[in-house]
């Protein structure tokens, strides 16, 4: 299996090269237009931990507000991490329950499933990001990386909402890389991800793949811009690289903002260009 | 051609300091404001002053200097002529009394047509204008949809000696420095808007950092002319353009070089006499067989092939 051992490989990358780009990346991105600050969720998962780290060391440590959102049914092991990274970085933490305002809207609707009750968490999470950073008057730093961007694995309007992106390019393996170069503490590094909006769920365990194969499998499909059939000849599970390509289709919508029927000759969106740091 | 060193005088105007002999130049690795003409013609009138002070005879500014890269619909409204009549060219063409300058721009013509520009001003007049060749619309890069292309490739002379322009992608065509080379340039003034991206564990720069070390060194060696390359720094909506200017001497060893990421200055002495010692160690001018080229090129060009 020497395919599958060098594809692992190919996905390290050199975290004294990352590092400078990604802080210059936010520092800029947020000095230009006219922010000094950043608040970031912290989950006390490593995705959340390594962008806390990253905008410490993009704009300082004062200029940075950690916000630990926990619902009832979040585990205490989590809310210690996220308490330990802040500390370790010098962030002043926050804790807001998002319980009593999630609550109300789980109660009127008692059937719910475990994926409407997680997109409401998710959501009214993005809601107490977005008023924290006008209190704040910060911009609101994503954590969500490349592998679950890919898989979709997020919530539209939640996880995945932010005005800028750090790690978004960076397969889960990668971040893994990239946090030790941070010094991010070794636990969060190695216990199992999860979205934890139930207890004992796992993200591994929801997508049906490990991590380090989904990674690798990625990495070829987009990165390398393999065929199915040369990632399958390279010696991964046909199924899998199947499940995941078509996966990667079915989520593009979440990577996109909404479409509008073009009715004019300039329609936004479509003829209508601009970066958005037009004039920044 | 006056050669006297003025090492005293004031910036402005009309300086004389460098000769063909030897003069100073200035890589003015900047970082642009996404369609904002008047803070970046402000930025270069500083930097270009500031080059002056320092005593330096040339700053050399990145690709689209003057209007930052991923222009896409603003490309219209940035553009200007590359004429005295123009209110931002004329400044400009102003400032290049005290010290020559080269920038890029996106430019307008009489037609209307918009491309990539480079130019080259010295002693309040235009002296060469390029137009980008090579657009390069794949990946990230989309310049044919916004931009019409050179047609193009000449050498100039300049009071420092021939040049010639390389606009980043114009550089990836190895004909482009050939041609330049041939028309006679001993100096090519490689100006980019080159984004960095690339970390490979195994890479001890960015990607694409390397290939233009690469790129930069064998186009200096194999041509025997100096090479210099000013790329910009900044972000435009998460891409990070990597800086890493540089001068690359006759010799392929980089006499100067500009940090990664950050905006600087940087000086280099082009020295005359490294351009002759480079051809007589490696007469590659002397032996370069045009018409052979000429020749072998033309029967390509004719569909003739041996079998």
């Amino acid at each position: 299996m020497n395919t599958l051992t060098s594809s692992l490989s190919r996905l390290a990358i050199n975290t004294d090269l990352v590092r400078p780009v990604l802080v210059n990346f936010l520092r800029e991105e947020i000095r230009k237009v006219g922010y000094q600050r950043a608040v970031v969720g912290l989950s006390g998962g490593i995705d959340s931990a390594v962008a806390l780290a990253l905008a410490v060391e993009a704009l300082g440590a004062q200029n940075v507000r950690a916000l630990i959102m926990p619902y009832r049914a979040s585990s205490a092991a989590s809310e210690a991490d996220a308490r330990a990274v802040a500390e370790q970085f010098g962030v002043e933490a926050r804790k807001i329950e998002i319980t009593p305002m999630v609550e109300p809207l789980l109660a009127a609707n008692p059937d719910m499933s475990n994926v409407r009750r997680g997109n409401v968490m998710a959501r009214m999470r993005m809601i107490v990001l977005y008023d924290q950073s006008e209190e704040f008057k910060a911009l609101v730093v994503g954590t969500s990386n490349k592998t679950e961007l890919l898989l979709g694995y997020g919530t539209l309007h939640g996880d995945m909402a932010s005005a800028l992106n750090p790690i978004g390019d960076l397969y889960k393996a990668q971040l893994r890389q990239l946090a030790r170069a941070l010094d991010i503490p070794r636990q969060i590094i190695d216990k199992p991800p999860t979205a934890d909006l139930w207890v004992g769920q796992t993200d591994e365990a929801e997508l049906g793949v490990t991590y380090e194969l989904a990674d690798q499998i990625l990495f070829m499909l987009v990165d390398e811009r393999c065929r199915e059939e040369d990632v399958i000849a390279a010696g991964f599970d046909a199924a899998v690289v199947r499940a995941l390509n078509t996966r990667i289709r079915n989520n593009q919508f979440k990577r996109s903002l909404p479409i509008i029927a073009k009715i004019s000759g300039r329609t936004i969106g479509t003829d209508f260009l601009y970066m958005r740091d037009w004039g920044r | 051609m006056t050669l006297t060193t003025h090492e005293h005088t004031q910036a402005l105007p009309m300086i004389q300091r460098g000769s063909m002999q030897s003069f100073k130049i200035a890589l003015a690795q900047i970082s642009p404001r996404l369609g904002d003409i008047e803070f970046n013609l402000k930025k270069h009138l500083d930097w270009i002053e500031r080059a002056a002070r320092e005593q330096a005879d040339l700053v050399v500014f990145p690709e689209l200097s003057l209007s930052g890269y991923f222009l896409r619909d603003l490309v219209p409204q940035v553009a200007i002529q590359a004429h005295a009549s123009d209110p931002v060219f004329a400044q400009l063409l102003d400032a290049s009394r005290a010290i020559d300058i080269a920038l890029g721009f996106a430019c307008e013509d009489e037609r209307h047509n918009f491309t990539i520009a480079a130019a080259y001003l010295s002693q309040g007049e235009l002296i060469h204008l390029h137009h980008k060749v090579y657009l390069p619309t794949y990946r990230l890069f989309d310049d044919a949809r916004f931009f019409g292309a050179g047609t193009m490739l000449r050498a100039f002379d300049t009071r420092f000696g021939r040049m010639g322009f390389l606009i980043c992608e114009d550089a990836w065509h190895l004909s482009s420095g050939v041609v330049l080379w041939q028309d006679g340039a001993d100096i090519l003034l490689h100006i980019a808007s080159n984004p960095g991206y690339g970390v490979r564990a195994d890479l001890t720069t960015l990607a694409n950092t390397d290939d233009l070390h690469l790129i930069n060194r064998a186009y200096a060696e194999m041509l025997t002319v100096w090479v210099v390359h000013v790329n910009r720094v900044g972000v435009e909506d998460g891409v990070t353009f990597f800086g890493g200017s540089s001068v690359t001497a006759p010799d392929g060893k980089v006499i100067a070089n500009a940090p990664l990421l950050d905006e600087a200055i940087v000086h280099a002495t082009l020295e005359r006499s490294a351009l002759r010692h480079a051809r007589q160690t490696l007469p590659l001018v002397r032996d370069e067989k045009l018409d052979l080229v000429i020749a072998e090129l033309q029967r390509i060009q004719n569909g003739i092939r041996n079998p």
